[in-house]
């Protein structure tokens, strides 16, 4: 068997001749502060960062070929596996794009749900990001005090779909089962509990002079190199440049709820920190205009040859056991064409671009997710600071390997 | 802004653009000569009025056994100033070829490109670095090119045949 692996060559050269006194530092490809499987290696003087190499791939799935085998509703679940804090919003990007392809108009009252939890999966995502980086900076307490109120966002999407972390929400032509009675009061009640919460989490951990300091001016970075650098959401925003694909490229129904882009000055480790935190508040803003106003209806868009029928009528009905084989067996047909959908994801612009020959399976499929684009400025981000601030910086940029290597 | 785009592109490189197949896509697209590629983009970054100031996307198609040349590599540019308007350039390019880099112009495009050399196997010239990106560096092929089997080099068996090999071993030694 063949083994394979990152060889020393890949980050020697760079390394080659080292300066006497200069030391190289391994972080990861398994280390606590990467959160995931990222290798940083560092060239440092003294305490003062030189150089680095990020070397990425150890997560590598390879979903754009997997894309090529399976149907346009199986690669729902490869979607999953992306971004895995906040996969819902993965989920309604493919979701959207080939609904899209197939101009299916779903009803009213499944945007209504795609838009909440879509803004519940961001708020869960950003709760991941600035509790763990206070975490990283030493402080325990902050991510604890936000975590119960995940856990209780998780428990809604345990409800409507019936996992926690691999949700595969959604459906093309709607959702897969309809929403449950206590959906809209249970989601009311966990914003009443977090709204006080972000307020303390704001001064347990951000108001603290530790964090402050470890954190203000840290791994900036300017407007103009960000967006050289193809940043996009929050991290772009913390460097004062106020796009946001849902405003710019609205989808679904953003254009008619009101909200405000947050920015940030300096682009550093804190205005990233705020950022995040004013999003959440936004997004429970959206939240709250849409909670009452979910309309009633189906759950899914008139689409028999697309969307499959309810189980218990397909044991036992025979329309619907012929429908069942005939989207399962053939798959869902796309007309030939090509297709770039972006969204909002909680780390950026999530595009799918779909290249389609009008098979059981896409042609192509490409995934511009936000984090490979902006990990690539890590090294010049960190470049003069301190080995510590490159902990502050790496989980201020929120890399998922996940979304990362894809 | 379509409208003008397109007049503007074709007065410009009449020579470099090469016709355009008809692909029913949400996005206005160009297909032009690799060699023209950093002076169109380099222009159309640089123009007061257009502005693609943005690099939006960077990837390649494998069209093997159904278009020639086999691969395309397709930029998708961003104008933010234009209600950030997108829209595609594409490039064909034969085996074997390379593609000149963009890197120069947009830092954003160095690992996307070095993306696309590892996983498509199609080089670029004038990259500051370019190596494998996401695979090993002592890895053999492309895995997105449409001929590697999804299941590895050399074991284009399937999945049946996995098992029955496993139920005939004998495994009392």
């Amino acid at each position: 068997m063949v083994m394979y692996e990152k060889t020393a060559e890949h980050f020697g050269q760079k390394f080659k001749d080292l300066p006497e006194g200069h030391l190289l530092v391994n972080l990861g490809p398994s280390h606590p502060a990467t959160h995931g499987i990222l290798q940083n290696v560092i060239q440092i003087d003294g305490e003062r960062v030189v150089d680095t190499e990020s070397v990425i791939g150890y997560v590598h799935r390879c979903f754009e070929k997997l894309g090529e085998r399976y149907d346009y509703n199986q690669f729902l679940v490869c979607t999953d596996r992306m971004n895995y804090v906040s996969t819902p919003l993965n989920n309604i990007g493919w979701i959207l794009t080939v609904e899209k392809m197939m101009q299916i108009q779903v009803p009213d009252r499944v945007t209504y749900v795609r838009m909440i939890i879509s803004e519940l999966s961001r708020i869960m995502d950003h709760i991941i990001c600035n509790g763990i980086m206070g975490v990283d900076l030493g402080a325990f307490s902050g991510l604890l005090h936000l975590f119960h109120h995940r856990e209780n966002i998780y428990q809604i999407l345990e409800k409507l779909t019936g996992a926690r972390l691999t949700t595969t929400f959604c459906r093309v032509g709607g959702m897969e089962r309809d929403i449950y009675p206590e959906f809209q009061s249970e989601i009311k009640l966990i914003l009443k509990g977090l709204k006080p919460a972000l307020d303390e989490f704001e001064e347990l951990l951000i108001r603290n002079k530790i964090f402050n300091e470890r954190t203000k001016g840290i791994g900036g970075i300017s407007a103009e190199r960000a967006i050289a650098y193809g940043f996009s959401g929050p991290n772009l925003r913390a460097a004062g440049v106020a796009w946001d694909v849902r405003k710019d490229d609205p989808y679904m129904f953003y254009d008619k709820v009101d909200f405000d882009i947050p920015v940030g000055e300096d682009g550093s480790a804190l205005d990233r920190t705020l950022v995040r935190m004013e999003e959440m508040r936004q997004s429970m803003r959206i939240i709250e205009q849409l909670i009452d106003g979910i309309p009633e209806g189906p759950y899914h868009a008139d689409v028999p040859h697309t969307f499959l029928p309810p189980k218990d009528r397909v044991y036992h009905n025979m329309e619907e056991l012929i429908y069942h084989f005939k989207i399962i067996m053939p798959g869902v047909k796309v007309p030939a064409g090509e297709y770039y959908h972006a969204t909002e994801a909680a780390n950026g612009e999530l595009g799918f671009y779909v290249v389609s020959e009008g098979e059981k399976s896409p042609w192509r499929v490409h995934v511009r997710r936000p984090c490979f684009w902006y990990y690539q400025a890590f090294p010049e981000m960190v470049k003069g600071g301190l080995l510590a601030d490159t902990i502050a910086t790496m989980s201020s940029l929120n890399v998922i390997a996940g979304e990362l290597d894809c | 802004m379509k409208e003008k785009l397109t007049e503007f592109i074709q007065s410009q490189w009449k020579d470099s653009l090469l016709p355009q197949r008809d692909i029913n896509t949400n996005l206005l697209y160009f297909s032009i000569q690799k060699e023209s590629l950093p002076t169109v983009v380099q222009t159309l970054k640089d123009h007061p009025e257009f502005a693609f100031t943005f690099l939006n996307d960077l990837t390649s198609i494998d069209w093997l056994g159904k278009r020639e040349p086999r691969f395309e590599v397709v930029y998708l540019l961003r104008s933010p100033k234009n209600n950030h308007f997108r829209f595609q350039l594409r490039v064909p390019v034969g085996e074997g070829e390379s593609v000149p880099s963009i890197a120069g112009i947009f830092p954003a495009a160095n690992w996307p490109e070095r993306e696309v050399f590892d996983l498509m196997g199609i080089p670029f010239s004038n990259h500051p670095r370019m190596e494998r990106l996401i695979m090993p560096d002592n890895f053999v092929g492309h895995p997105l090119r449409k001929d590697y089997p999804l299941e590895g080099p050399g074991q284009d068996y399937l999945i049946e045949d996995l098992l029955t090999i496993h139920v005939e071993e004998d495994i009392t030694g």
